[in-house]
């Protein structure tokens, strides 16, 4: 294990090894997007049913899409840190303070290993109920499709990378304004809305009018759900694909680079109140 | 050169003000006033390697801010800070890495976490090689009687074994010097004797330089050979405990109980403070009348059964000196 590395690896272990104990609340995540899930097909299909040729991606892809959305949502940046904000709240920031580490590493560390945590149960019983309780049951054509071949599931495993890495980053932009303001709400009320709709998680983002796509392709968001399911069923493929890889990787730079400009400006005018 | 050399420090808040009422808060929304508030003025103090201070003072005195730019947390609005050759704020990672700090009234363990879950993370933290670290978490174990509790969640624990919990935490990688703020604060009376003999024994044995902030008088008296007396942001008065006192209160206390009733007593620079029916309490200045003079002048007059001499409490000196510098809040006029 490189030396440099143990503070911020021990501080995501701690994270993510604590976050794993909670099983009802996975277990309550999970049913919730299953129900909306379903909800959301249902809706597809309907949309298929009447114009199936004004659909940029197949319903099986689309079905597909659904599942991984409902998979993997709580890798999405929707939702700031609360150990951040209660540490912002309490005081505890200080204690940060006393690290000997890098104080974005520290947290992103943190941050990174709660929204692991949170997602890899409900991804894998998703998995479980949409990839193979389904088909067993006879409804294949609803279920969740492997990758597209070799190729795609080797892309996607590192969009997938660059996804959590730029979550994580978006995440830290917002723990850093929550540092800032000392209050989670309002950010989160900004945050869900912007995410939910510019990642392509309500709907791919294909799906929008012609006009808006390049720009759509081009922003932060499209990192997160976007890119990665669409290499996964190689609607994205070849030189497009790297190119999108290419694009979720020089946005986690920025904002990794923005957030670390920002963590120290607003570090640098932190108050402690009270005693 | 000391260890801890702070010049001319002075840290200025600024506080949003508004006026009170409906109309107060609507005139805030457009138009926001600033009031500066000054937590510290002018402190000026060093501190050779292995002393042990005490930074005294009523609530609002600038205490913790100063702990907290000594720690690294908060840069001041101006002065000089240098702990061990390096400035605080500036050189914040290195800095860290040699200091302890506690917080009586915050946790640095994780609320969910067993004890010893947290002293790992804190040596990896702390990048403590692995067998030092064993040995020195025994040793603080031993120290500090964690052992029956080291499985058990923070969250669990008392205030008083988490305090030692803390202490434990705060000396993992240890540092040269210790920043206590507060913290014997709401522990019952064993615990707060069982954290005094610790911080004793650290700085004694061991040699750590320790600085405390502390309102409870008990801890001054058991603990520090120095003083700093803060208020309103400024140091006013730096030195051994007694010559505060001897500056503030000099007078002593002589409690005498009669055979018969307590007479009237008449002698000079000598007052009543309590009279009973067959005992008196006198407040005397022995720089004026010395106490076995004092004594003498009354047994030989009068039937004593019995006699004691008390300094002035110590809490009773340090009202008086912040009587003397205005900064009892609410305190009647003198």
């Amino acid at each position: 294990m490189l030396p440099a590395a143990r503070p911020y690896l021990a501080a995501f272990r701690a994270r993510f090894q604590l976050m794993l104990q909670y099983r009802t609340a996975a277990l309550a995540g999970f049913a919730t997007q299953c129900w909306w899930g379903g909800i959301k097909i249902m809706v597809l299909a309907a949309f298929y049913a009447a114009n199936e040729a004004a659909a940029p991606i197949s319903l099986r892809d689309a079905v597909t899409y659904v599942w991984l959305g409902q998979a993997l949502l709580a890798l999405l940046p929707w939702l700031v840190d609360p150990e951040v904000s209660q540490a912002v709240r309490t005081g505890g920031v200080g204690y940060d303070r006393l690290r000997p580490l890098d104080a974005y590493g520290y947290w992103y560390a943190r941050t990174l290993g709660w929204m692991l945590a949170r997602a890899l149960p409900r991804a894998l019983l998703m998995m479980l109920a949409a990839g193979i309780v389904l088909p067993l049951a006879g409804l294949g054509a609803w279920a969740w499709q492997p990758p597209a071949g070799l190729v795609a599931a080797l892309l996607f495993v590192i969009s997938f990378a660059l996804m959590v890495a730029l979550a994580t980053a978006i995440l830290m932009l917002a723990n850093i304004v929550v540092a800032a303001s000392l209050n989670e709400r309002g950010v989160n009320a900004v945050l869900a809305p912007m995410v939910i709709v510019f990642s392509g998680q309500l709907l791919p983002l294909n799906f929008f009018p012609e006009s808006v796509q390049t720009m759509l392709h081009l922003q932060p968001f499209a990192g997160l759900v976007d890119i990665p399911f669409r290499i996964y069923f190689a609607d994205l493929a070849g030189a497009v694909a790297v190119q999108s890889l290419a694009l979720q990787a020089a946005w986690t730079v920025v904002l990794i680079g923005v957030g670390r400009v920002a963590m120290e400006r607003v570090m640098r005018r932190l108050e402690m109140q009270g005693s | 050169m000391p260890q801890i050399l702070v010049e001319a420090l002075a840290k200025t808040y600024r506080v949003a003000e508004r006026a009170p009422g409906l109309a107060g808060a609507l005139r805030g929304l457009v138009w926001r006033q600033w009031r500066p508030v000054h937590a510290l003025v002018d402190v000026s103090f060093s501190l050779e390697a292995g002393e042990l201070l005490a930074f005294i003072g009523p609530n609002g005195a600038g205490k913790s801010t100063t702990v907290k730019i000594l720690s690294g947390i908060l840069r001041p609005s101006s002065g000089r800070v240098e702990v061990g050759g390096l400035v605080p704020y500036e050189d914040r990672i290195r800095h860290v890495a040699r200091i302890g700090v506690v917080f009586g009234q915050r946790s640095q363990l994780w609320w969910d976490l067993p004890i010893v879950d947290g002293f790992d993370l804190l040596a990896d933290i702390y990048r403590v090689e692995p067998a030092r670290y064993r040995q020195r978490r025994d040793e603080l174990v031993a120290m500090l009687r964690l052992e029956p509790l080291l499985a058990q969640p923070v969250r669990q624990l008392s205030l008083g074994q988490r305090m030692r919990a803390e202490f434990a935490a705060a000396l993992l990688h240890d540092p040269d010097i210790l920043f206590l703020d507060e913290p014997t604060i709401g522990l019952d009376a064993p615990s707060k004797l069982a954290v005094r003999d610790f911080v004793r024994r650290l700085n004694r044995e061991r040699g750590v330089t320790v600085l405390l902030t502390t309102h409870d008088m008990q801890d001054v008296e058991a603990l520090a050979e120095r003083v700093i007396v803060i208020g309103q942001g400024r140091l006013l008065a730096d030195g051994p405990f007694a010559s505060l006192r001897a500056g503030v209160l000099a007078e002593r206390r002589l409690h005498i109980d009669f055979a018969g009733p307590a007479p009237t007593l008449d002698l000079p620079g000598v007052t009543v403070r309590v009279g009973g029916e067959r005992s008196l309490e006198l407040a005397f200045d022995p720089a004026k009348i010395p106490t076995p003079k004092l004594i003498a002048a009354i047994a030989t007059q009068h039937a004593v059964e019995d006699v004691h001499v008390d300094e002035v409490a110590i809490e009773e000196v340090i009202t008086r000196f912040y009587e003397l510098h205005a900064l009892t809040e609410g305190a009647p006029e003198a």
